[in-house]
């Protein structure tokens, strides 16, 4: 058996008389790259949203590096080891790119009020350690020259890259990114692909929702498509490229260019 | 270190300019009451309160300011800490406990009543939270006025009298001493403790903010959801803001009592905690010197207003045609307006605010 990071089983989610997920199960290995498709209002983001404690399941269960992560709130989460990044960027829009990341580290760090009132050896090392912590995480994603700039002044890729190295300072094991490409042009997608898979290579298991197909298909080993809430294929991306149902409701959708991208 | 943040090493940009500079008002500080006590001793007793409130201030610029929770009933733990002091030093149950170990209880006491409040209150914002801790503040006042019967406890609304006033190591704080030649009136000794006190509960709040809490705080105010999913545990975080929040209100409170040395319900109604959000707010949230100054600015002008009006009617009329309290009112609350609507960071913004504000406007449709 494989190392599975992972497990949701029979996830379930019901806003009133919407079906936003229904019965989706699917599991996620250990340093994949796993892919997350389907057209708008699929239920993408609410599985992200289950996942990472914003929301609670009507049914179905989930399993996080061995151990259930049913019910926990969004901080629990976030301990257990699963980090995210939002589909609207979700910044601290008016705190430096620094700081953003900075806060970050919180999960991973101790300093309490006594630490913080009388400066202790302790935590002024520790403050030491979360500063350096976020200057190498903004080198590692090409943010460096601009740890002191307002994180709402950045241009809008640069943002989604702040929120992915945000996301990687509370040392998550998985990696859960909302749409990074959305707004980027080609140059900037190209080097989100690289990014993406930097990260797989230094040890984070990414999941990712993505509606550019080309970037999807171009790095994920696995991918998971769902339409209106259901799951309507899982696996390699040359199989779900291939899949009808697929076609039909999501490529199909899409446009002749996609089509030819995909196919 | 090698990256020092920007925003709040600015001052040090030439040491020495700025040691001459703390030094000058340090020397401004300490002569100040005598000063002050030229012209009056209810000028020094003015100084007192200004100081007070600036404690005020800073404890709710915790909460207001550093973690966006509107309170409006702040004052309730000004008066917690206030009757923990009367009641474990006064005549009213024979206890006489020293000042630096009430203190502290009532920094305690307060601080529970800060975790009584946030615990039913953390899934509220805006304007449900502001409705609630006002409901909050006026539960407190009127259990103070009513903790009379069957067991007295609070006296009621006779309040408490006969406090003890504050006594350190010997030293009456009610009375004049002397030191070489000098006479130092009992305000006098008082705006030097306070000073000390403010002294200290500016260094905590600094500290406070530029550290871990400090950051989860700003998180929090800036984008709840995100803080959260970030690992930040907001319901304890939030807590602790107001736990801290109400503990500088308690520690206010018992040296408002040992100053006063009586005390009633009366101190501690809702104007009271829309005065210390004015200062705030005035002042500009989340800036520590801010919230000091707009403290000292909210004690001292309509004293000064006070003083001044009916002199001056006098002067250009030949008698008073206005009441002076109608006039320092009606000028108070002009004056409010006016900084809110040229100011509305408050007079000296911190910088996060202003950058807040700013993008408030751009929303605007042009």
């Amino acid at each position: 058996m494989t190392d599975r990071l992972l497990v949701c089983d029979g996830l379930a989610k019901r806003f009133g008389g919407v079906h936003a997920l229904d019965g989706v199960s699917f599991a996620i290995e250990r340093h994949a790259i796993y892919g997350l498709i389907g057209p708008n209002g699929a239920g993408k983001t609410t599985l992200f949203n289950l996942l990472t404690g914003i929301y609670t399941a009507d049914a179905g269960r989930m399993q996080f590096a061995g151990g259930t992560i049913d019910g926990l709130s969004p901080d629990r989460v976030c301990e257990r080891g699963i980090a995210r990044t939002f589909q609207n960027i979700r910044l601290f829009a008016n705190l430096s790119v620094l700081e953003n990341v900075m806060i970050g580290r919180h999960v991973r760090t101790k300093a309490g009020v006594f630490g913080a009132v009388f400066r202790t050896r302790a935590t002024q090392d520790e403050e030491a350690r979360i500063e350096r912590r976020a200057h190498e995480l903004l080198d590692y994603v090409g943010l460096a020259d601009r740890a002191n700039d307002i994180a709402r002044s950045l241009p809008y890729g640069e943002q989604r890259r702040l929120e992915i190295a945000r996301a990687l300072a509370t040392e998550p094991h998985l990696l859960a990114l909302d749409e990074p490409a959305a707004g980027m042009n080609s140059t900037e997608k190209a080097a989100l692909g690289e990014l993406i898979k930097r990260i797989r290579t230094d040890g984070v298991t990414v999941l990712l929702i993505e509606h550019d197909v080309k970037l999807v298909m171009g790095i994920c080993e696995h991918i998971l498509v769902l339409d209106y809430g259901k799951q309507i294929a899982e696996g390699v991306p040359e199989d779900v490229r291939r899949d009808r149902r697929v076609i039909e409701a999501y490529l199909g959708t899409v446009g002749d260019d996609s089509i030819k991208v995909a196919t | 270190m090698p990256h020092v943040k920007s925003q709040s090493h600015h001052l040090m940009r030439s040491p020495v300019l700025a040691w001459v500079g703390i030094a000058l008002i340090a020397v401004a500080l300490i002569a100040l009451p005598f000063a002050l006590a030229q012209i009056g001793t209810a000028w020094v007793r003015i100084a007192n309160l200004a100081i007070l409130f600036a404690l005020l201030a800073l404890g709710l610029n915790i909460v207001v300011g550093f973690a966006g929770l509107l309170d409006l009933g702040y004052i309730a733990f000004f008066a917690v800490g206030a009757y923990c002091y009367a009641l474990l030093a006064s005549p009213h149950f024979g206890l006489h406990l020293p000042f630096w170990l009430i203190l502290p209880i009532g920094a305690l006491v307060a601080c529970l009543f800060g975790v009584l409040l946030g615990a039913p209150t953390l899934k509220l914002r805006g304007d449900y939270l502001a409705i609630v801790t006002l409901g909050f503040g006026e539960i407190v006042r009127v259990f103070l006025n009513n903790l009379a019967r069957p067991i007295n406890i609070t006296n009621g609304p006779q309040g408490i009298s006969r406090i003890d006033p504050v006594s350190i190591g010997g030293i009456k704080f009610n009375t004049t001493g002397k030191v070489f030649d000098l006479a130092i009136s009992g305000p006098m000794k008082y705006y030097y403790l306070l000073l000390i006190v403010l002294i200290i509960a500016i260094v905590i709040n600094i500290r406070l903010q530029n550290s871990r809490i400090g950051r989860a705080w700003e998180a929090i105010r800036e984008d709840e959801i995100a803080a959260r999913a970030m690992g930040i545990n907001t319901t304890q975080i939030k807590l602790l803001a107001f736990a801290m929040g109400a503990s500088f209100g308690g520690i206010a409170g018992g040296i408002f009592a040992a100053i006063q040395q009586f005390i009633s319900p009366e101190s501690f109604v809702l104007v009271e905690s829309i005065m210390v959000l004015s200062m705030v707010v005035l002042g500009g949230m989340g800036n520590i010197w801010g919230v000091v100054a707009g403290a000292v600015l909210l004690s001292f002008v309509p004293e000064i207003l006070r003083y001044t009006v009916l002199p001056v009617q006098n002067a250009l009329f030949g008698r008073a045609i206005v009441e002076p309290e109608v006039i320092r009112m009606l000028l108070f609350g002009l004056a409010l307006v006016a900084v809110m609507l040229y100011r509305p960071a408050g007079l000296f913004p911190s910088a996060v605010r202003r950058r807040e504000l700013a993008k408030a406007d751009a929303r605007l449709p042009a």
